[in-house]
C-alpha cells in the first residue's frame, strides 16, 4: 500500500537530511505505530506519504503511484487522509457537517452523494447528533472525531494520524483511539499512527522507531517494548507495565518481559503472587 | 469576558424568511433599502412600516429582537434629526437667535428618523435569518460576474468565511493570553492610553505568533483535503431557487409598485 524506497529529505539543501534510508511497506489493513523523540523527523516522513513534501532522494510509492507525479496528486491524497495534531486548526467551516463536507465540495462530488457520505461519516465516528452543531463548542475528542470523518468522507484507503491526541484529556484519547481501532477492524482502513503516548502503540500491529530520521527498530509491540533498554537509549519510555515487570525482573523476579497491558500484567502477577 | 460578544447575529428558525434563498435575500434587501429612499411622504411610511411589520412576523423573530438594533445607534439617530430640523431652510414656524425652526425641517427631519429606522430593521432582519455560511455563499454567487472580470470572488468568500470560523477560537486565545500576562501582573484596565495601549503589546505579540501558527496549519489540512481553489467545486448545500424565491420576489416588486404610486397621492 504504501512503500519507500531510501527516501531520504532536507528541508534546505544545504542542510544534513532530516530523514534517510527510510525504507518501509506498510500493508493493506495494518495499524502502524510511528515512535520517536521530538525532532526525530515523524511528522516529516509522514507528509511524505500523501505528497505535502516530496522526497529529496529516493522515492516513495501510494499502490504503485510515484508521489512526485503531480498529475496523481489529488488520487493520492484522497487515498492517504492525516489528520493533525490540533483539531481547531484542521477544522474549516462553521457547521460540522459543512467541515466534513469539505473535501467531497472540493473534489466536485455531487451534492446528493456528498450528502450520503457525510452522514455516513459522522454515523462512523459516532457524531451523528452533533451535525448541526458549531464546532468550536465541541470538546477536544469530539473535534478530533470530525477532523477523522472530514478526512473518512473521502473513503481513503489509509489515515495518517500526527499526534492527534497530544491535546486530549484522557477521555477524548480514549474515544480517538477507539474510533481508529473501529475503523480499523470493521471498515478495514490502514492506520498509521503517530504517537508519544505509549499505551497507544500497544494496540498496533506493527511499530516503527525513530531515530535522528532513521527507523532503528522495527516489530510487534512486544518485540519492540521487551528491549526496555534499548528504547531509553534513544530517549522513549514504554509502557508503565512493561516498564514494572522490567524492575521486577532486575530485583530477580522471574517475570515475562513482553506484558504490555494492565489487563496481563494482573494475570502475571497474581500467578507470581499466588 | 471576550466569549459574550456576539458576531453575525444570526437567530436560528426554520421560517418562510428563513428558507429564502441567501443571494435572493441580499437583493431584495437591497431593493428595500433603495425603496425607503424613494418614499416621498408618510402615506409611504404608512405602507413600509406595515410591510417590515409583516416581514417579521412570519420571520418569527422576536420583535423585541429586532428593535434591539436600533439602541446603539439612538444617539445617532437623534442627532441626524436635530441636525436637519434646524439646517432646513423653508417657511419659518419659529426662531430663537441663530436657531430657525422650519415647517420643511420638521418634515425632512422625521423623514431622516424613520429612514434609519428602517434601514436599520431591514438588515439585521437579514442577518438574523441568515446563517453567516449562506451569507458568505450568498456574495460569493451575488458576485460572480465580477469574476468574469478577474475579481477572485471564491477566494474572497473563503476569506470571510474560515474569519468567520476562527473569530470564536482567536477570541477564547485571546482571553486565555491576558488571564495568563494578568497572572503575571500585567494591567489591562488602568492607566492612560498610551499605557493601556503599550501593555496590549504582551497581548498581541503571541497572539499573532499563534494565528500565523495556525494559518500554517491550515493550509496543510486544507491540502490534504484536496482543497485547490474554487474550480469545478461543488457544495454540500446546494442553492436552488425555488418557489417561494419566486413568491418573495413578486411580493416586494408589488410592494414597490405600491410605494410608487403612493408618492404621486402626496
Ligand atoms: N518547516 C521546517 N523547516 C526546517 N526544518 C524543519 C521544518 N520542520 C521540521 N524541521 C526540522 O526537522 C526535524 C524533524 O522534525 P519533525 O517535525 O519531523 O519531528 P517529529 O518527530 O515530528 O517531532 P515531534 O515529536 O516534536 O512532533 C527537526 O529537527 C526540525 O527542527
Ligand atoms: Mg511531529
Amino acid at each position: 500500500m504504501i512503500k519507500t524506497k531510501n527516501l531520504e529529505f532536507k528541508y534546505n539543501v544545504d542542510l544534513d537530511p532530516v530523514i534517510k534510508n527510510i525504507n518501509i511497506n506498510i500493508k493493506k489493513g495494518e495499524f502502524v505505530a510511528v515512535l520517536g523523540h521530538n525532532g526525530s523527523g515523524k511528522s516529516t516522513l509522514a507528509k511524505h506519504f500523501n505528497a505535502i513534501l516530496l522526497p529529496s532522494g529516493g522515492a516513495v510509492y501510494i499502490r504503485g503511484m510515484d508521489t512526485r507525479n503531480e498529475n496523481l496528486l489529488y488520487e493520492i491524497r484522497r487515498e492517504i487522509g492525516m489528520v493533525f495534531q490540533n483539531p481547531d486548526n484542521q477544522i474549516v467551516a462553521t457547521i460540522v457537517e459543512e467541515d466534513v463536507a469539505f473535501a467531497l465540495e472540493n473534489l466536485g462530488v455531487p451534492s446528493q452523494e456528498i450528502r450520503k457520505t457525510v452522514d455516513w461519516a459522522l454515523e462512523t465516528v459516532g457524531m451523528s447528533e452533533y451535525k448541526k452543531h458549531a464546532p468550536h463548542l465541541l470538546s477536544g475528542g469530539q473535534k478530533q472525531r470530525i477532523a477523522i470523518a472530514g478526512i473518512l468522507a473521502m473513503k481513503p484507503e489509509c489515515i495518517v494520524l500526527d499526534e492527534p491526541t497530544a491535546m486530549l484529556d484522557p477521555i477524548g484519547r480514549g474515544e480517538v483511539i477507539n474510533t481508529l481501532k473501529r475503523l480499523n477492524k470493521s471498515e478495514e482502513i490502514t492506520i498509521i499512527l503517530i504517537t508519544h503516548n505509549m499505551d497507544e502503540a500497544v494496540f498496533a500491529h506493527r511499530v516503527l522507531v525513530m531515530n535522528d530520521g532513521e527507523i532503528i527498530k522495527e516489530g510487534t509491540p512486544a518485540d519492540v517494548f521487551s528491549d526496555v533498554e534499548g528504547m531509553k537509549s534513544v530517549g522513549l519510555d514504554v509502557p508503565q507495565v512493561t516498564e514494572l515487570m522490567y524492575e521486577l525482573r532486575k530485583e530477580g523476579i522471574d517475570v515475562p518481559q513482553d506484558v504490555l497491558t494492565i489487563e496481563q500484567a494482573y494475570e502475571v502477577l497474581s500467578e507470581v503472587l499466588c | 469576558m471576550l466569549k459574550d460578544i456576539t458576531l453575525g447575529q444570526y437567530f436560528p428558525g426554520n421560517s418562510f424568511i428563513h428558507r429564502l434563498d441567501a443571494m435572493i435575500k441580499l437583493i431584495l434587501s437591497a431593493v428595500y433599502l433603495v425603496i425607503i429612499f424613494l418614499i416621498k411622504n408618510f402615506y409611504g411610511y404608512g405602507l413600509l412600516a406595515a410591510f417590515t411589520l409583516f416581514t417579521i412576523i412570519i420571520s418569527t423573530v422576536p420583535l423585541k429582537f429586532v428593535l434591539k438594533g436600533i439602541k446603539p445607534l439612538l444617539w445617532f439617530i437623534i442627532f441626524t434629526a436635530i441636525l436637519n430640523l434646524f439646517m432646513t431652510g423653508g417657511t419659518v414656524i419659529w426662531q430663537f437667535g441663530f436657531l430657525k425652526l422650519t415647517k420643511e425641517g420638521i418634515s425632512f427631519a422625521v423623514f431622516m428618523m424613520l429612514r434609519i429606522v428602517f434601514l436599520v430593521l431591514g438588515t439585521s432582519l437579514l442577518t438574523y435569518t441568515t446563517s453567516p455560511i449562506a451569507l458568505t455563499d450568498g456574495i460569493e454567487r451575488l458576485l460572480t460576474p465580477f469574476g468574469k472580470m478577474g475579481l477572485p470572488t471564491h477566494e474572497l468568500a473563503m476569506m470571510m468565511s474560515i474569519a468567520l470560523r476562527f473569530i470564536p477560537t482567536l477570541l477564547e486565545e485571546t482571553d486565555k493570553i491576558m488571564k495568563a500576562q494578568m497572572a503575571r501582573g500585567a494591567d489591562f484596565q488602568s492607566g492612560n492610553l498610551i499605557k493601556r495601549a503599550k501593555a496590549l503589546i504582551p497581548l498581541l505579540v503571541p497572539l499573532f505568533i499563534s494565528a500565523f501558527r495556525r494559518a500554517d496549519e491550515l493550509a496543510i489540512a486544507m491540502e490534504c483535503r484536496c482543497y485547490r481553489g474554487g474550480k469545478n467545486r461543488t457544495r454540500l448545500n446546494e442553492s436552488k431557487i425555488g418557489y417561494p424565491d419566486i413568491i418573495a420576489c413578486v411580493f416586494v416588486l408589488l410592494f414597490a409598485l405600491a410605494i410608487i404610486s403612493v408618492n404621486k397621492a402626496g
